[in-house]
């Protein structure tokens, strides 16, 4: 399998603080990584490295390269914005665009890059609705504001909204953390799907979802990664006593 | 095959960039923009007005037309006098509104009163005016300093009211129920202990209200009207920094445009000093909470 | 509560001042265009029209700015700037209605007639706004300095609405590959139209009732012209200006009865804004 994203030396600062010292991690293709570790870790602001968006906090900075497809995002000449169409991300709370149909939720993004043409823009809302795993819940009501649905259906619309420009990554920082276990099992079964087209990172406070569908593990305590390896052996056989502690539940 | 998605990315990703810089700077330019009046009007006040204060700007009665020289003491004291007796009236009766509102204010008799105080304070000034004529100068059948400074008292009762209110509402619950668990009946608690705890900022907020219609011309017209020599009494007409101002502006005399902006100085700064002490303060405040 | 008497008293003592003029005129009052003291004919069209007029041109040129001015201390301004800037920008609220007019008598106004208005007039001439003799004090001079007077109030409540907007909706739309001005549109005004048409129209409200500045340049003279170069006079305006020297009781009843519409035109106009911002969530 090929390193779609690595990171290198990778550095993130709030003000003086630094919330993420020299991170090294590749992600191969079509896999789910699951970052986890106790609040406080770095581990969301670790994958807000990943697409740039860190640097939009006011005082808050970042440093190192993550290279996508071998290019470094944190390269010279390159723009965020482009980076951030190619990564896309998904957040803590479900966050439609309480201004816009469930429809214009997952065009939005299509038609900022200048898409207009309505068949086209048609066809990939659906086909994102549909790997969402929300089309069926939602196809007679296309027209409704994005926040009429309930709270699943609404993080998994962002699910689709980040889909349907075509990503090559997916980035989800604790997407079901305001969910009930409902919902979530439903997100957790479409993670698994999903990473048959893109290639996904997750952070979660929940070490049994990270056992559930990650296929390798982080662990991250106070801005470093500890331990990195194969989901089962980390659970199973960690090599680090901080991570054995916290898996077993001893602190965190 | 059908045309991918990103074929479209990359031919309208130039323009995005460019209307992207285009809308950041013009926004930047905006605000550059609206700071030009605040600039050129403390420029010409500065640099017009300077000049034109002296020891009898303050101390000298305005000259007949015709002679030059003389100075602006009776409208500074008249001033002074109208501020006065505005605070008197609507100072307490701001309070009163801000004490009502934060401690009983629930249900709709509150939000009446929150209603008319919004109203109260969008009201032309000069409305007022008008309603203060037809009140007191009708009755009275003459101008007056005391109509002039009912004028004024109106026009502070409002935001003095919603500054009250707001400082008396971060005042914690627990200091309440600290005075109330002494047996101490609820009117007491409020006037003893809650409003007590709260007098600097309070303060404060009258001080900018009181910056705020130190500048109003155009209630005191036809209540306080004006007057070239000292106050004689309340009861009569009273001059006052921002009528004379007015009348010296669209008068045809350079000497008297001079004292214009000398006044105008006068009252520049002191707006934008209270402004500044105020904001300082409350900085402050906040950051002795945290 | 005595709050909610005064305002019916203002509104009855008012109307009491007014009463002879309401009867005598009568609805001729609202659509005649001769306002002559000297002969007692009374006519309110030409005030109102400057009124409206001045503050048309008001809101469209603080409009945008305003909101501009919001969106770059909410959006753009490091932390340090926004606020200096922002304190600046309520200093221009702060700055007595006289000296705004005192300013615009020897400095806007003059400006205006040397070097604004022979500008509009060579581009844009073809247009019956800008024709007719430049005079420098008239209808723009009274809308420019309206809209200086306006700007902070509208750009401070839509900043408000602005900032009370979740930052997590931002990131999605810089998430999505949103540009910042994309984000802005996506994430901030689309959200917000309700609240800015609040802020406009509170701000309309004080363009309307604004006197001294404006009274200062704006010329008063009671016709209706096409022409922004023209003098006008606003119905604040014609007040603050003949009230001390009306002698008829005709006359200051008249003058009275512009008062009580302007009273019940902001009394609306507020209570329409009132309504707008604080459903947008604001207070």
């Amino acid at each position: 399998m090929s390193k779609i994203l690595e990171v290198r030396e990778l550095n993130a600062w709030f003000g003086a603080t630094k919330a993420v010292k020299g991170i090294d991690l590749s992600f191969e293709g079509n896999t789910v990584t699951a970052i986890i570790g106790p609040s406080g870790c770095g581990k969301s602001t670790f994958i807000r490295c990943l697409n740039r968006l860190h640097e939009e906090v006011p005082d808050a900075s970042a440093e190192g390269h993550v290279l996508l497809n071998g290019d470094d995002i944190y390269g010279k000449d390159i723009d965020p914005v482009a980076i951030r169409r190619k990564i896309g991300m998904v957040f803590q709370k479900p966050n439609p665009f309480p201004s816009l149909s469930v429809f214009d939720n997952v065009a939005i993004g299509l038609r900022l890059a200048g898409l207009r043409r309505g068949a086209m823009l048609k066809e990939i809302v659906e086909k994102s609705l549909h790997l969402s795993a929300l089309w069926d819940e939602v196809k007679d009501k296309l027209n409704a504001p994005g926040t009429s649905l309930s709270g699943g259906q609404q993080q998994r619309l962002c699910i689709a909204r980040a889909l349907a420009v075509e990503p090559s990554v997916l980035l989800m920082d604790e997407p079901t953390s305001a969910l009930d276990p409902i919902s979530t099992a439903k997100i957790e079964e479409l993670v698994t799907e999903l990473k048959k087209t893109v290639t996904i990172v997750i952070v979660t406070h929940n070490m049994q979802q990270a056992a559930r569908i990650s296929d390798s593990t982080a662990f991250f305590l106070l801005g470093d990664m500890v331990e990195y390896g194969e989901t089962s052996k980390i659970f199973t056989a960690p090599k680090d006593a901080r991570t054995e502690r916290y898996i077993t539940g001893r602190f965190g | 095959m059908k045309r991918r998605f990103s074929d479209y990315v990359f031919r309208s990703y130039r323009k995005r960039k460019s209307v992207n810089a285009a809308m950041v700077a013009a926004l930047v330019a905006a605000a550059v923009i609206a700071l030009i009046p605040l600039v050129s009007v403390f420029g010409y006040v500065l640099q017009k007005g300077l000049p034109a204060l002296n020891v009898a700007f303050f101390t000298e009665l305005p000259k007949p037309v015709g002679e030059t020289g003389g100075g602006m003491a009776n409208a500074l004291l008249g001033t002074v006098t109208l501020v006065f007796l505005g605070s008197l009236f609507g100072v307490p009766w701001g309070i009163a509104t801000g004490l009502y509102l934060s401690e009983y204010g629930r249900g709709r008799l509150a939000g009446v009163v929150r209603f008319s105080a919004d109203m109260l304070a969008s009201i032309p000034s000069i409305i007022i005016g008008l309603f203060i004529y037809a009140l007191v100068v009708v009755t009275m059948k003459r101008f007056s300093a005391i109509a002039g400074g009912l004028a004024l008292g109106l026009l502070m009762i409002p935001t003095v009211a919603r500054s009250s209110e707001e400082l008396l509402k971060l005042v914690p619950e627990h200091i309440r129920e600290a005075g109330l668990a002494l047996g101490l009946p609820r009117w007491k608690v409020t006037l003893w202990i809650v409003l007590r705890g709260i007098r600097g900022p309070i303060t404060t907020g009258v001080m900018l209200s009181i910056a705020r219609v130190s500048g109003e011309t155009a209630p005191l017209l036809f209540t306080a009207f004006s007057n070239r020599f000292w106050q004689r009494g309340l009861d009569q007409p009273i001059s006052s920094l921002p009528v004379q101002i007015y009348t010296y502006a669209i008068s045809p005399y350079e000497d008297w445009h001079q004292q214009a902006w000398a006044g105008a100085l006068m009252l520049v700064m002191l707006v934008f000093a209270m402004n500044l002490l105020t904001r300082l303060a409350l900085s402050s405040a906040e950051r002795a909470r945290k | 509560m005595g709050l909610a008497v005064l305002l019916l008293a203002i509104a009855f003592f008012l109307y009491r001042a007014a009463a002879p003029a309401l009867h005598k005129l009568g609805w001729s009052f609202v659509y005649s265009s001769v306002w002559d003291p000297v002969q007692d004919i009374f006519g309110a069209l030409p005030v109102v029209y400057g009124t409206v007029v001045s503050s048309f041109i008001a809101i469209i040129i603080a409009t945008p700015l305003s909101i501009g001015v919001a969106l770059f201390l909410t959006e753009i301004a490091p932390r340090r700037v926004g606020r200096v800037v922002g304190f600046l920008i309520e200093m221009l609220a702060a700055i007595p209605s006289v000296v705004y007019g005192l300013w615009g008598i020897f400095v806007l106004a003059p400006w205006l007639r040397t070097t604004v208005e022979p500008g509009l007039k060579t581009a844009l001439g073809f247009l019956p706004f800008f024709q007719g003799p430049a005079y420098g004090v008239g209808m723009m001079a009274a809308g420019i300095i309206l809209a200086i007077m306006i700007t902070p109030t509208i750009s401070s409540i839509s900043r408000e609405i602005f900032s009370a907007i979740p930052q997590p909706q931002r990131e999605a739309a810089l998430g999505l590959g949103a540009t910042r001005w994309e984000m802005m549109r996506l994430a901030v005004l689309r959200s917000s139209k309700r609240g800015i048409a609040g802020a406009v129209i509170l701000g309309l409200g004080r363009a309307l009732g604004e006197t001294m500045a404006v009274t200062m340049v704006i010329g008063n003279r009671h016709e209706i012209s096409a022409s922004f170069f023209a003098p006008s006079t606003t119905m604040a305006s014609i007040i603050a200006n003949e009230y001390s020297e009306a002698t008829s009781d005709i006359h200051i009843a008249a003058l009275v009865e512009v008062g009580l519409l302007l009273f019940a035109v902001t009394f609306i106009i507020n209570s329409l804004a009132r309504l707008f911002v604080s459903r947008s969530g604001n207070r």
